[in-house]
């Protein structure tokens, strides 16, 4: 198990946003994570690499505890992860945005650092785009650096937040395609996402995550043919109408 | 003879004034924004009882005219027999902490104009917290910072004036001994005046040059 979530609760105030979830991830494993906004999916993400602290449960990551303080830091080097707002570093060029962390935490010469970086920007199709600063970016290509910059630390794990929400439609598409790439690489990835597409098509398992519990988990094919859960076939059927 | 005649003899007291002004500005510059930069950050960090003190330091130094604090400063320090605090050491620690106060909160606002995205992002790619402010953080500031941080260092340029009060003999202090020596004071406070402007100019020059290529970095397609 690379990942390991115990019955985790987490609440913000009053509001218990995830209450009580356990998943376990295996090694090349694509775990793709649907539901309405607010059921929780966004804030496991980032519970698992330690963005948000939990209230009760345990997260290993690698046989690491997450939320003990003086494991931590050892957690992100191996968990990589993608935002919806891409969240790229603006005052850095592509290649320094992949290849910062490698300087900084990896201690790599800014030589090697720079060939790793450069390798990580070659897997997502955007070599010629080392100089360039975000800025100058399509969302598609600011979120395929943001996905080389976390690949270029060489993470065991990727963690995808809605990182085709904040694009146009025409752009969903070449960001996905390295999403599905890495998936056939076999890289370890759980993936918060509202492309059924996607999640129907490369991922291993499904969850639905469901006002703060996983309301059902399974194959793709089963979940989206022959869902059991009420609330799952009331959520299909809503974002089909669309 | 002459007025301008009489101010020219005198040049040698107008040029020990220059020397005197330039040495207080480019004191309290270095000094205020380091003061600033630290408390803007302790600021920006929220750390419960410092940030009491802090705000108690800002309120202090913000609500007082900085002609009484260096009054206040250099008479304390007369008081409590500080012979040390010599008057340039109780005028660069009044104009450290007057401009010190503006300062802070230039830069708290430019820390807290970078989104928390960018402290995650780097918190996700291992970055220590060091790390996280020097490389991610602060650099995203400048922009943000230096436009009202040099327009803070004209008015320190022109603040340090207020010096010639505890008998700091800068450019107007050296002007008033000439006018008592009997030239005319408007001639002298235009003389004055022209060679205050002469120091800050470049200063207003070079801060939009700064900004200039801050931008045209950012902006530049590879």
């Amino acid at each position: 198990m690379i990942v390991e979530v115990t019955d985790v609760h987490k609440r913000f105030g009053d509001n218990e946003v995830l209450k009580g979830v356990s998943v376990s991830v295996e090694i090349g494993e694509v775990i793709a994570i649907i539901g309405a906004s607010g059921s929780g999916k966004s804030t496991l993400l980032r519970a698992i690499n330690g963005l948000e602290t939990i209230d009760d449960g345990e997260i290993l990551v690698n046989g690491v505890e997450v939320h003990d303080r003086r494991s931590a830091h050892k957690v992100h080097q191996h968990v990589g992860m993608v935002f919806q707002q891409f969240n790229l570093f603006p005052h850095l060029t592509a290649l320094d945005n992949a290849s910062l962390a490698l300087r900084k935490v990896k201690k790599m010469s800014t030589a090697r650092a720079n060939e790793v970086a450069m390798a990580a920007l070659t897997r997502v199709g955007l070599a010629d785009k080392a100089k360039s600063y975000p800025q100058s970016l399509s969302g598609g290509q600011q979120q395929r650096v943001a996905i080389a910059r976390a690949l270029a630390m060489q993470p065991q794990v990727m963690l995808f937040d809605e990182a085709t929400s904040a694009l146009d439609p025409e752009l969903v598409g070449e960001v996905t395609k390295v999403m599905r790439e890495l998936a056939a690489e076999g890289m370890t990835m759980l993936v918060v996402t509202h492309e059924m597409g996607f999640a129907r098509e490369t991922a291993d398992r499904v969850l639905f995550f469901d006002n703060g519990v996983i309301g059902e988990e399974g194959s793709p094919e089963r979940l989206f043919t022959a869902p059991e859960n009420p609330r799952l076939q009331q959520f299909l059927r809503r974002i089909l109408e669309k | 003879m002459s007025d301008w005649q009489h101010i020219w003899d005198a040049r040698g007291l107008l040029l020990s004034g220059l020397l005197a002004t330039l040495a207080l500005v480019a004191g309290s510059i270095m000094t205020s924004t380091i003061l600033g930069f630290v408390v803007g950050f302790l600021r920006y960090r929220r750390i419960p009882v410092v940030n009491v003190v802090l705000r108690v330091y800002l309120e202090i130094f913000r609500g007082t005219p900085l002609l009484v604090q260096l009054l206040f400063i250099y008479f304390g320090a007369a008081y409590l027999r500080l012979d040390w605090v010599t008057v340039f050491i109780a005028s660069l620690v009044g104009m450290t902490l007057f401009n010190g106060a503006y300062i802070s909160e230039i830069f708290r606002g430019g820390f807290e104009a970078v989104p928390t995205g960018q402290r995650e992002a780097a918190t996700t790619l291992g970055l220590s917290r060091f790390h996280i402010t020097k490389d991610v953080v602060f650099p995203q500031t400048l922009p943000v910072v230096l436009p009202p941080l040099f327009s803070q260092y004209l008015q320190l340029i022109k603040n340090t004036s207020l010096a010639s009060v505890i008998s700091y003999f800068d450019i107007v202090r050296q002007g008033q001994a000439i006018i008592d020596q009997g030239a005319n004071s408007f001639d002298v406070y235009l003389v004055v005046a022209i060679m205050f402007f002469v120091i800050s100019y470049p200063l207003s020059l070079l801060a939009r040059a700064l900004e200039k290529r801050i931008v045209t970095r950012r902006e530049r397609v590879a």
